[in-house]
């Protein structure tokens, strides 16, 4: 076992630290140590705080670890920003709004840029989570980057799910769109002191009887994270989940669910490298000239480029 | 569905201000900048104290750390932010810092540690330049 792996078993924070970029940056030794480090996960409870920019996530965050420190348990936070599509580089500063954490020992933040990942998170989260897991956190909160409507990958990440909403974003056929709001385990109301939050409330209520018979209703709470008003019941709901989760079988399909998610689209990066490592540069400039020009469909130009690779044409 | 990943190794700074003057505009300036430049920087806000910084630079594991300071404190505070940075074993990162700082502090500071000293009116892409140049790869 190498020395870094040793300090990081001894819950040395720089050890974690320097896994953690390993990890992050897909190198072949951070493979080596989710290979190593992997079964010793799965034991902290993963919370997904997501919602879209501005509503609070990252105070929410801060106050949800705050609180967690007073009921005396270990918390990790990964924090995930935007990186830029042009320049790759990214602004990270979520550990503003984390300030009353910075020094306490029982709290490690890290912060992540999206790297060009479409969810939410980023490439790596899943990796570095099951590391922050494996060092012995008993909590890991995952704040995605400001969602919108559609990045729902943290659902697969996370046990539990808390959405932030705020008031005065939208009337309620917003609400009532399919997508993230879906992946809700909890919903939240945070500034829940500004006007229009208890029409929100009331919105996201009637949307809920909507749902069919049957179907997990996500109880709605209301905060003012600034203040922590409402974080311990926030709390408690998302312990209350967790032991609903196991109490009803559900969180070991949840597991499995994504274990087969994390395979396939694991199985799907491996085949993307393998393709363009396989593609001469001039080869797909050329397929990329006859798509440009619509001789060539892209459909068509993606199977010519993957059969190549795979020895097979996918369409006999 | 994750998009493809990308495998490279990306430069992690940290721009931090340590002390009690709020004047962040040069701060925001440079992080944008070096964001500009491809890197992932992290911003952790005014009225940062020496062990906050450290301890940021710990956790986030950092190649880079930046200190903007305009008070005139950089001889009390500066030290205090190295003795804290090895006091966690962070001793392999590329230290600059920014503001207000007379020339004549300027080799106490290099001698504590720090590559380079930019004072107002630098071209910003003088720090990139610096930190492509002096960062460990």
């Amino acid at each position: 076992m190498n020395e870094l792996l040793e300090r990081f078993l001894q819950g040395d924070r720089r050890a974690l630290a320097r896994v953690l970029t390993r990890v992050e940056n897909e190198t072949e030794e951070g493979r080596e140590y989710v290979r190593a480090l992997f079964p010793l996960s799965g034991r902290a409870h993963t919370v997904g705080i997501t919602g879209s920019a501005g509503s609070g996530k990252s105070t929410v965050t801060g106050a949800l670890a705050a609180e967690w420190r007073r009921r005396g348990k270990h918390v990790g936070i990964v924090a995930v920003d935007p990186s830029s599509p042009f320049t790759q580089g990214a602004l990270l500063g979520d550990r503003i709004r984390m300030q009353d954490l910075a020094l306490d020992p029982g709290v490690y933040v890290r912060s992540m840029a999206s790297r060009g990942a479409l969810g939410g998170l980023a490439p790596a989260v899943n990796d570095v989570v099951a590391v922050m897991d494996a060092f012995g956190f008993d909590v890991i909160l995952i704040e995605t980057v400001g969602a919108g409507q559609d990045e729902v990958e943290i659902a697969g990440t996370a046990l539990t799910t808390v959405l932030v909403n705020n008031p005065g974003t939208g009337d309620d056929i917003q609400a009532m769109k399919a997508g993230i709001i879906e992946i809700a385990d909890i919903l939240v109301v945070n500034k829940a002191d500004l006007p229009g939050a208890d029409t929100l409330v009331s919105q996201l209520q009637a949307l809920l009887t909507l749902a069919p018979a049957g179907a997990r209703r996500p109880p709605i709470l209301r905060t003012i994270a600034t203040t922590g008003e409402g974080i311990p019941a926030l709390a408690d709901a998302i312990e209350a989940h967790r032991a609903e989760l196991e109490r009803s079988g559900e969180l070991e399909r949840q597991r499995r669910d994504d274990a087969r998610h994390q395979i396939l689209a694991q199985a799907q990066s491996i085949l993307l490298e393998r393709i363009r490592a396989a593609t001469p540069q001039d080869e797909l400039d050329a397929l990329v000239a006859r798509v440009a020009a619509r001789e060539l469909d892209p459909h068509t130009a993606a199977e010519e480029l993957a059969s190549a690779v795979l020895g097979t044409p996918l369409r006999p | 569905m994750s998009s493809a990943p990308t495998t490279t190794k990306k430069i992690r700074v940290l721009i931090a201000k340590p002390g009690l003057d709020g004047h962040d505009r040069g701060a925001k300036v440079v992080a944008r900048a070096l964001r500009d430049a491809g890197m992932e920087v992290i911003y952790t806000g005014i009225r940062q104290t020496p062990e906050m910084i450290a301890e940021a630079a710990l956790q986030e594991d950092v190649d880079v750390v930046g200190l903007s300071i305009l008070s005139g404190a950089h001889l009390e505070l500066f030290p205090r932010v190295v003795e804290e940075l090895k006091k966690r074993g962070v001793d392999d990162v590329l230290l600059f810092a920014g503001g207000i700082i007379p020339d004549e502090d300027v080799p106490k500071l290099k001698e504590l540690g720090f590559k380079e000293i930019f004072g107002p009116g630098t071209n910003t892409q003088d720090i990139v330049k610096f930190v492509f140049e002096h960062v460990k790869k």
